[in-house]
């Protein structure tokens, strides 16, 4: 499948990819409206992580032993047959946060308004991914792997 | 006699679990599935949920609609096992068919504990909280009697799911604990009082180190709750919730080796070759044990179905031992806890975290440099990484100063097991 792959020594720590994915994900798709009305309900797919000079900016892997998928209890954390990416059915996610304790890189979070499960969904609608497009030193890259 | 080349005994997530582990290997052998209850497969943790009016009959359901068509099982509902042959590959139902297998997986799940000694216990208003039709019972009867007021017995998990659907129904309830603290399993005492904060500000009574030593009726229907202390606390509902039993009835006398549950080896199978179990039935290999146990959650239930029917179609997949953790948000209260987390090792260190306000709680368990065990209430977003490193054994040494501080995260981890995180590849669970 194709993957976001993580070049940590190229991340300058700008955090444009946490925004652009908050915008991408909020119902506008406009920055400043994003900003203004949708903050509270939308949570970025990524993360930036920072210590020292070290930082990289994070999202769901997409494992292909998902523990998410297996612990979640209502059946919404899935695997699209298509992309093979890792979703969230936030119709039929209770919050329960069992994806939660599992995530070994702490990629799902809670939200909007802390009552469902909150992922990178390597965006559905968009061809690439909209933070690897925005990474303006190429820390972020969209690339097949060779899996199985 | 007709031989189903893959049967399965249960329909919940282990039994659902073994149907996509044997489809990972094996696309087309047919499956048969012998389900007691009569519901297309449903969660169970929901029915919590589906009481309180949150999840609606359509939502109930753990896999869609066209499952059993895609993954070309034969799906056979209301048939109950009851006993299961192994040296002639047979089980028998409930309604005289003998049915007969060239694999067998039991995920029969198990059942609810009603103590038999309690006078009262059959009453009509006393019920236990598994299935939907627990559920769908408890919902009628509050109806049809107008309920007023609830006794839950026992502070566990179902317990406290039950009680909060039934405040939501606007009961009147109670909870009696029969350890010091509620969720004790699980729980120390700073996460079960904060929790037990939030039930009472939700309405209920909270009683710990106490029991129900009798229920009082009237035209056998519940009257009152007396408790081992002598208090009388008037109630129309009580809901057994003290524990879940594995149901091995069907293999008792067999040749199929049981302890608490049906005992399993590193592959799921059972003493006999070709029978395997999974789920809330069988008694498995754990991490942070020598000896093999139940651990009755969903997670634990879901991997050791998917490795008994890889391990059924032919591979040689390896079970690498369950973990006791859970996450339950109590009243609004997200709450996770992993591993051993109330250690009696005194070589344990352990770390903590308070803010009352808040409110939010952490505490570390760590043993010879390794994270054993955490509880995390109120601030949960980090949890998850530490469930990681249980499961790895990854040496903390070097961020040990770090693993409760506010920006904690996978950039704080040892970099070698921080690359095989984010490398991207399978990660095992």
């Amino acid at each position: 499948m194709k993957r976001i792959k993580i070049n940590e020594q190229h991340c300058i720590g700008c955090r444009l990819c946490e925004i652009h994915c908050l915008v991408q994900h909020s119902k506008s798709k406009k920055i400043i409206k994003a900003f203004r009305e949708e903050r509270e309900s939308i949570v970025p797919g990524i993360h930036v992580e920072e210590s020292g000079y070290v930082s990289f900016a994070l999202q769901c892997r997409h494992c292909e032993d998902a523990p998410c998928i297996e612990a979640c209890m209502t059946g919404a954390m899935y695997r699209d047959p298509e992309t093979e990416a890792v979703i969230c059915d936030q119709d039929r996610c209770v919050g329960c946060w069992m994806c939660v304790m599992v995530c070994p890189v702490a990629a799902i979070r809670r939200g909007p308004e802390d009552q469902v499960a909150s992922k990178c969904d390597l965006c559905m609608e968009a061809e690439i991914p909209v933070c690897v497009v925005n990474c303006p030193n190429e820390a972020l890259v969209y690339e097949d792997d060779a899996v199985r | 006699m007709k031989r189903h080349p893959y049967l399965i005994i249960g329909n919940s997530v282990a039994a659902i679990a073994g149907v996509e582990g044997i489809r990972q290997v094996d696309d087309d052998t047919p499956i048969t599935i012998l389900a007691r209850e009569p519901h297309h497969t449903y969660s169970r943790p929901l029915i919590s949920y589906w009481l309180s009016g949150q999840v609606d009959d359509g939502d109930m359901f753990y896999r869609p609609e066209d499952f059993y068509e895609q993954n070309r099982v034969d799906v056979i509902l209301s048939q109950e096992v009851i006993s299961v042959d192994p040296q002639n590959q047979t089980v028998q139902t409930a309604d005289g068919h003998r049915i007969a297998f060239d694999k067998l997986l039991i995920a029969a799940g198990g059942q609810p504990i009603v103590p038999p000694d309690i006078p009262g216990s059959d009453a009509d208003g006393v019920f236990t909280f598994t299935t939907w039709d627990d559920a769908r019972n408890i919902r009628d009867f509050v109806t049809q009697q107008g309920v007023q007021q609830a006794v839950v017995v026992g502070g566990g998990l179902i317990g406290l799911k039950s009680l909060e659907a039934l405040v939501e129904l606007g009961l009147q309830t109670t909870v009696v604990e029969l350890a010091d603290r509620i969720l004790s399993a699980t729980f120390d005492q700073t996460a079960a009082e904060l929790a037990q904060t939030m039930l009472e500000e939700a309405g209920v009574t909270v009683l710990c180190n106490n029991t129900v030593a009798e229920i009082a009726t009237e035209d056998r229907q519940v009257k009152e709750a007396i408790l081992h202390t002598g208090q009388h606390i008037s109630c129309q509902l009580v809901v057994f919730a003290i524990g879940v039993r594995p149901n091995i009835q069907m293999v008792a006398d067999t040749s199929i080796a049981v302890d608490w549950g049906i005992l399993v080896d590193d592959h799921m199978q059972t003493s006999v070759a070709d029978v395997y179990a999974a789920g809330d039935v069988a008694q498995a290999p754990a991490l942070l044990s020598d000896e093999r146990r139940c651990i009755p959650i969903l997670p634990n239930a879901y991997r050791q179905g998917c490795v008994a029917g890889q391990n059924m179609a032919g591979a040689d997949q390896l079970y690498r031992g369950g973990l006791v953790m859970n996450a339950v948000d109590i009243c609004g209260l997200p709450t996770i806890s992993v591993g051993m987390t109330t250690p009696d090792n005194e070589d344990c260190e352990v770390l903590t975290a308070l803010d009352e306000e808040a409110p939010s709680y952490k505490k570390i368990v760590l043993c010879d440099e390794k994270v054993v065990g955490a509880i995390f209430v109120g601030d949960i977003d980090r949890a998850g990484i530490f469930t990681g490193l249980i499961k790895q054994e990854i040496d903390v040494a070097s961020c040990k100063e770090l693993l409760l501080t506010e920006d904690f995260g996978v950039i704080s981890l040892p970099t070698e097991y921080r690359k095989h995180l984010v490398s991207g590849m399978g990660i095992e669970v």
